[in-house]
């Protein structure tokens, strides 16, 4: 799927590059971890309760429904971590 | 003046308005606070800051109220080096005089005097049919999103709910170019009219509403009051994909969307009050439990002081308002003197402030009746897709009418949100199959930690 978020100011800065599930993909310096996965993909992770794919949804840090999980198993909260370069994202 | 014996030690927690002008009233007077908050960057969330890296102009950022972000952020600026600012630093749980934080992976006790909770609010959320999906966001959300990333939460978006951020939230949308594909008010309109000469009490801000609606209207977007949230169809892995309300003329009404933002009004964020042992009070306004404050913001507890939408929602200005009169009733306590006009000249604004904040929820009251209604499959707790018709059965089969009760019995408001986004809703659930008065039903107790912790820092905090 095409990205969920649609950037509309603040584009022109400079891009880094970090992977979504082993793909290589490209967010802006700035970005949280959300805004880098949500202008790429359409979900953050899947919920454990089988009712599909979730996104966030408080984006303040209260709500809790966007952690994610890096290959090597640490959980960050995407909407209060900044995206960095490398960042290896499993969904 | 005579010179107090000694300087209390004060902890604010908040660097929202409300943390910001109390931090500045104890720093005018010579203390030293110490100012706790979560975000990286100050002004909380009706003022945060875009990252550093960002260009856009105040202007362009924050509207009509530029003016009053740019003074909060120079005025914070100003005490940095008079105060010890912990950015980034979560209080999530309160023993005696001491304030549990956490910052990375480092838990650290902090013993104060007195505390200034300016802790702010989230969004208040009735569900409905499919508010789990992905792409449906709280409003402040949606605003997020635009304010500190100059992002859209979608191509199509659907505003959904009551209260003036839904207005205001579509607008900002509306001018920074995204698709604003309906505004669906559950409001009827004729409580506006109602409420009116209690919204004359801030004409000014009455006129920005008004004309955030006009602009609105001038570009064509679908305004619907009145409606009755019905679903937000869609796919368990694409997301939402419409919206379905029932018009106040009994039509069914169908906005094909890509993304719904979400809320109605504010709840304020209460759990540091609760483990402070703050009284509560049902407030059959706005249907909620408030903690118990007096004019200036003392609690029920000695050392303790709320301010802000944390403890009452007025809003930006009215958090800043209170902020100051918070910290120099905690002065005024501490043997400072000398602040007795200014603590009359801002209680007397508040009052206003308070006439406009009660015409606002008459004029867009909480949808209570919705929960009487909701299907019984609607998920009510997003963190564990706990429906409406197991917390039914669990007040009619098990007699769980009591809102902690009903927690332990059905795990709603266990989850990770700890019950900020399903609580009120919860309640409003239960209260209606059980048939008592909501009150009675109580609310979720705060517990610590208030967020969930590393379990690196538990272990440290165990040590």
């Amino acid at each position: 799927m095409t990205g969920r978020f649609v950037r509309l100011d603040e584009t022109d800065r400079p891009q880094l590059a970090f992977s979504i599930d082993g793909h290589p993909v490209n967010a802006l310096e700035g970005d949280s971890l959300l805004v880098a996965m949500l202008t790429q993909t359409g979900r953050l992770r899947r919920s454990e309760f089988g009712d599909g794919a979730r996104a966030g949804f408080c984006l303040m840090g209260a709500c809790q429904d966007c952690w994610v999980w890096t290959e090597t198993g640490e959980r960050l909260r995407a909407c209060t971590t900044p995206v960095a370069r490398g960042l290896r994202i499993i969904t | 003046m005579a010179k107090p014996r000694a300087m209390p030690r004060v902890i604010i927690v908040g660097a929202g308005p409300a943390g910001v002008r109390a931090a500045e009233a104890l720093v005018q007077a010579g203390l030293r606070p110490v100012v706790v908050d979560e975000g990286r960057r100050d002004g909380g969330q009706i003022y945060r800051r875009q990252p550093e890296s960002f260009r856009r102009p105040y202007a362009a950022l924050y509207g009509s109220e530029a003016g009053r972000a740019e003074a909060l952020h120079r005025s914070f600026e100003a005490l940095r080096d008079r105060i010890d600012y912990r950015p980034e630093t979560l209080a999530w749980g309160l023993w005696e005089n001491e304030l549990q934080v956490l910052s990375g992976a480092r838990v650290e006790a902090l013993r104060f005097d007195r505390l200034i909770i300016a802790s702010g609010a989230t969004d208040r959320l009735m569900p409905l049919p499919g508010w789990h999906r992905a792409g449906v966001f709280s409003l402040g959300a949606a605003q997020i999103a635009l304010k500190a990333q100059a992002a859209a939460i979608g191509r199509r978006v659907v505003f959904l709910g009551t209260g003036p951020l839904l207005y205001l939230v579509a607008a900002q949308y509306l001018k920074a170019g995204a698709g604003v594909a309906a505004v669906l008010d559950t409001a009827p309109f004729q409580l506006r009219l109602k409420a009116l000469p209690r919204l004359l009490a801030r004409p000014a801000v009455l006129a920005k509403g008004l004309a955030l609606v006009a602009r609105l209207r001038r570009a064509g977007v679908a305004l619907h009051s009145g409606v009755t949230p019905l679903e937000i169809a869609g796919d368990p892995e694409s997301g939402a994909a419409a919206v379905t309300v029932r018009s106040r003329a009994g039509e069914t009404l169908t906005t094909p969307c890509d993304a719904v933002a979400l809320g109605y009004h504010l709840r304020p964020e209460t759990q540091l009050a609760d483990l402070a042992r703050c009284a509560f009070r049902f407030d059959a306004e706005t249907r909620q439990w408030l903690p118990v404050i007096d004019r200036d913001g003392r609690s029920s507890v000695e050392t303790v002081y709320l301010a802000g939408d944390g403890a009452r929602l007025l809003g930006a200005d009215g958090a800043e308002a209170a902020g100051r009169l918070a910290a120099l009733a905690l002065l005024a306590d501490t043997g400072h003197a000398g602040f007795d006009a200014e603590m009359a000249r801002l209680r007397r604004r508040l009052q206003q402030m308070d006439r406009f904040r009660r015409g606002l929820a008459a004029a867009f009251p909480w949808p209570a009746a919705a929960a009487q209604t909701l299907p019984d499959e609607t998920v009510v707790c997003r963190c564990e897709t706990i429906t409406a018709g197991t917390l039914r059965s669990a007040a009619r089969e098990l007699g769980a009418c009591e809102l902690n009760r009903s927690k332990a019995l059905t795990r709603v408001g266990m989850g990770r949100c700890q019950g900020r986004y399903c609580g009120h809703a919860a309640a409003e659930i239960v209260a209606a199959a059980a048939g008592v008065p909501l009150e009675q039903v109580g609310r979720l107790r705060g517990q610590a930690p208030v967020k969930p912790l590393p379990i690196e820092a538990t272990a440290e905090a165990a040590a």
